[in-house]
């Protein structure tokens, strides 16, 4: 599995920008660096430079500054055809006017790879995604789904070692986005390729990679493996992209022992981890999973800081409970309970108390 | 209760079987869209289907030698033209009465013209013998005038043709038939006139002509026919008949007229018809305009398709033309060539325009796209008569070639008036008929399958010619259809640039119509003409498919 050691690093983005009209930066400083064999997922809202990136170690469009490397030679001059990237585009771009199996054996052919060799390797990747009886058909006569599997075979038959997939499952329904989530992460780990993934769906981001960077604004935001990204989330964006959150603002009261006392904006006071915050002082904004809320008084610490809070809404999704409530002026506040036979179901209007471990509460820039 | 279980055919709610409901159903919506669209189906009937039915049924019709001579074509079906003698005095006797019929309406030169196509010098013929005609009769009348002066009088004609008793309007009709058989004239209209049934048993040949005559005056002169002297020709008729009628056994009016007429006979200058013919012209015994006159006697004839394809008719069956009249064969070969040529240059020039066009941001390609358009704008002629200068021996491309000294002023290059010319002006003329379906075509390639081709590691050259030239075949095959079915009925430019080398078979066909005026030559070269459109738009069908043929 993945390597994480910056030098022997097989894709590396050095202080790569990249403008269209010279006017707007859409990628602003990028660095990123991955190793053989790991699965990336490039996660991030619209138009925040995702595709450009893909497309730019793709060759379709020259970074305006800084240096891409694959395999530690710069690619900036070197044209796509040479670049043995493996892509499978959004809409999936099979040529509609080869079956198939002529689909798969292109890129075979354009390697000069004898007839028969051709056909067995067609075979073979056909075998992997289970198209095996399909070599026949057009791709207008294929499903989406199967369609799908077609653009993911072509892009493997001729064994590239970096393959990019820019939202490959935008297209299809939940069911078989999930289905086609596991058979990608399947053959990935199976062939040990690397894969740079591109998805604005962040479900989709921590179930399949290795590691996910964040993007927004052009930026990395956070690169780190699905579970540091999702509890630990280093800034504020982060922490509302990925998953549910709370946020609450306020003011950093002291910094002591790895604990913050912040207060918030009514006055109450909180133990948080500090993240993004150095001294007293500051504004921040404060980051709680919803799951991480405990009202239950017995399981709560000795000695943290608890705040009131009122049940506005409780709703019952069958595995969990979810409930609003209003806290410090905050009537967006979730939280989650497990059902579970000795868990207090709360009805709205009820005044309780609230509070958490200090590591669990972040934080964040304001 | 289930529908399955019953026996016999399901039942709407009122009971009628349940297709038959739906059958009326469906047929009232059919009848409301058809209704619909009455008025263009009754428009393109009248413009489109129609001229076409019309241009088919020419290229056979031949109605013309039938319709002017019958009696002399009834007559000449018993005449064997391969003996090489001219045929007897019953056909030439059916000539004079029906020529002299066909020359008062004056449609004798146009049947002489008709059959001047197949056989060179008929239409002098004709139109010399129309002269003279009147000339056989002239010497009777003086003749009959001097036995009896009421022979020289309409009303007394009048009288006697009408005679007493029951009329023969039999008679009546059919030459009234005959009459708008030829003219197209409508005949409904009363003459005013009838023979007795009597006159018509004494005097046969003379109650025809007589009708003859009349049908004449009171049709095409609008006259009445009892104030009118009748013409020559009756007088021919009456020495004919009363060499053997049986006047002493009739009594109508007139009888004694006819008693002293018949008397005097022989005072009246009788000529057989074969002389008189003879005299006017000696073409008249050559078999070979017999048999022409019989070749095309039928309502309908293969004649003007044999003649398209430099083929002709003989007495021995079908054989070529002569060497020196072989020009269609060459026209359709070059037409086709030249069609060919045009539509080449056309999807060189317009592939490239097209592809930059739609891999354009959109208002800078609809900018272009006005460009392409431009042509369209300006009139064909003034784009034509543009080349003619730019080409000419001394026009801008001359002058320019000479200036820089690649071409010696005495030896400018000929490029118009020939082949070349013409394929120039017309690509020019075309391109944006091949521009158009490519671009719309190309429009709907995503770009992305450039680059997935790219991505898979194909060069650029092979990622257009094994990605994105396939799917703009459709363009081309459209674009090509176009051109190409244009440029084969194209007339204006070969006509102003062609020259002598550089024409069509469009140019051949506008002569047919405007100058020489054989429609029905005409109308088979255009018949030919859209029967190679059709084959090749099958052809192309079973080659590339029609329905891979998109045009935007
Ligand atoms: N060819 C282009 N010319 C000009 N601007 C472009 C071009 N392609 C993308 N952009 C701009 O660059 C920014 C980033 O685009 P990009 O396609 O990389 O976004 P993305 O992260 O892939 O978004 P999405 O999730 O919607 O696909 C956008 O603001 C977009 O408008
Ligand atoms: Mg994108």
């Amino acid at each position: 599995m993945a390597d994480v050691s910056s030098d022997g690093a097989f894709v590396e983005f050095e202080r790569v920008q990249k403008s269209y009209d010279g006017e707007n930066l859409v990628v602003k400083d990028l660095n990123l660096a991955l190793p053989k064999g790991e699965f990336l997922t490039m996660l991030g809202p619209s138009g925040s430079g995702k595709t450009t990136c893909l497309m730019m170690l793709a060759g379709f469009e020259t970074a305006t500054h800084g240096d891409i490397r694959l395999d530690g030679v710069s690619i900036n001059n070197i044209p796509p055809h040479k670049r043995g990237i493996g892509m499978v585009f959004q809409n999936y771009a099979l040529f509609p006017h080869m079956t198939v199996a002529e689909n798969l054996s292109f890129p075979l052919e354009v390697r000069k790879m004898g007839k028969s060799e051709r056909e067995e390797k067609v075979k073979r990747a056909l075998d992997m995604v289970q198209m095996g009886a399909f070599g026949g058909r057009r791709p207008a006569q294929m499903s989406g789904g199967q369609q799908q599997r077609i653009a993911l075979a072509r892009a493997l038959v001729f064994e590239a070692e970096l393959v990019l997939m820019d939202e490959p499952l935008g297209a299809l329904d939940k069911q078989l986005r999930e289905h086609m989530q596991f058979e990608i992460k399947r053959i990935a780990d199976n062939l040990g390729i690397t894969v740079v993934y591109v998805t604005h769906d962040q479900t989709e981001a921590l179930t399949m990679s290795d590691r996910v960077a964040v993007f927004d604004d052009g930026r990395i935001q956070q690169l780190a493996p699905p579970d540091k990204l999702y509890e630990e989330p280093e800034n504020s964006f982060v922490a509302q992209f990925i998953g549910e959150n709370n946020t609450l603002e306020g003011t950093v009261k002291e910094i002591a022992n790895g604990k913050a006392l912040v207060e918030l904006d009514d006055g109450e006071l909180i133990d948080c981890k500090p993240i993004n915050v150095s001294k007293p002082g500051e504004r921040t904004r404060v980051s709680i999973r919803p799951e991480r809320v405990e009202y239950n008084k017995e399981r709560l610490q000795e000695g943290v800081h608890t705040l009131k809070a009122e049940v506005m809404e409780f709703i019952y999704m069958g595995d969990i409970f979810r409930t609003r409530l209003k806290v410090a002026g905050n009537d967006e506040f979730v939280i989650k309970t497990r059902n579970a036979p000795d868990v207090e179901r709360l009805t709205p209007g009820q005044q309780i108390e609230i509070g958490w471990l200090p590591e669990d509460c972040r934080a964040l820039d304001a | 209760m289930s529908d399955a279980t019953q026996d016999g055919p399901v039942l709407a709610a009122d009971g009628t079987p349940l297709k038959r409901s739906l059958a009326r159903a469906l047929r009232m919506q059919k009848l409301r869209a058809l209704a619909l669209i009455a008025p263009l189906l009754l428009f393109v009937l009248l413009t489109f289907i129609a001229p076409i039915a019309d241009m088919l049924f020419r290229s056979v019709e031949n109605q013309i030698v039938s319709a002017t001579m019958p009696a002399t074509v009834r007559e000449l079906s018993d005449w064997d033209g391969t003996t090489g003698n001219p045929p007897g005095e019953e056909v030439f006797k059916a000539l004079y009465f029906d020529l002299f019929l066909a020359a008062e309406a004056k449609e004798h030169t146009k049947l002489g013209t008709r059959l001047n196509y197949e056989k060179t010098g008929v239409s002098s013929l004709f139109r010399s013998s129309g002269r003279k005609l009147d000339d056989l009769g002239k010497d009777y009348q003086k003749a009959f005038k001097k036995i009896d002066k009421q022979l020289d009088e309409g009303e007394f004609w009048y009288t006697m043709m009408t005679g007493s008793g029951p009329a023969s309007d039999a008679l009546v009709t059919a030459r009234k038939a005959r009459f708008g058989d030829m003219t197209d004239e409508s005949t409904k209209a009363d003459i005013g006139f009838a023979p007795s049934q009597a006159i018509t048993d004494l005097l046969p040949l003379t109650a025809l002509a007589y009708t003859d005559f009349a049908v004449f005056t009171a049709i095409a002169d609008g006259d009445t026919v009892a104030e009118e002297d009748p013409w020559e020709a009756v007088y021919v008729a009456l020495a004919e008949d009363l060499a053997t009628a049986d006047v002493a056994a009739y009594t109508g009016p007139g009888a004694d007229v006819l008693q002293a007429a018949q008397a005097g006979l022989d005072t009246i200058p009788v000529t057989s018809y074969t002389a008189f013919f003879e005299d006017i012209d000696k073409d008249w015994l050559d078999p070979e305009v017999w048999e022409t006159v019989k070749m095309y006697s039928p309502k309908y004839t293969n004649g003007y398709f044999l003649n398209a394809v430099d083929l002709q008719k003989s007495p021995d069956g079908i054989e070529p033309r002569p060497e020196n009249q072989q020009i269609y064969m060459k026209l359709f070969k070059r037409t086709m060539f030249m069609s060919l040529v045009i539509t080449g240059s056309c999807i060189l020039l317009g592939y490239p325009v097209a592809w930059i066009l739609a891999n354009l941001p959109m208002r800078t390609a609809n900018l272009l796209m006005i460009l392409v358009l431009l042509p369209f704008w300006t009139s064909l002629l003034v784009r034509t008569s543009a080349w003619k200068v730019m080409l000419q021996q001394q026009g801008v491309i001359n002058d320019v070639l000479v200036w820089l000294g690649l071409v010696a002023d005495d030896a400018r290059l000929v490029m118009i008036n020939n082949q070349f010319g013409t394929i120039v002006a017309m690509t020019h003329i075309l391109l944006p008929f091949m521009i158009l379906p490519l671009y719309s075509v190309m429009q709907t390639i995503p770009p992305t399958y450039l680059r997935a081709a790219k991505s898979l590691g194909a060069t650029n050259w092979t990622a257009f010619w094994r990605v994105y030239f396939p799917q703009s075949v459709p363009g081309i095959g459209a674009g090509s259809i176009l051109v190409f079915i244009l440029s084969i009925g194209y007339y204006i430019t070969p006509e102003i640039v062609g020259g002598t080398t550089g024409t069509f078979i469009s140019n051949r066909i506008a002569y047919h119509i405007s100058s020489s005026l054989n429609w029905g030559l005409a109308a088979a070269l255009g018949t030919i003409l859209l029967g190679v459109v059709l084959l090749l738009y099958y052809v192309y069908d079973k080659i590339v498919g029609i329905d891979n043929v998109k045009l935007g």
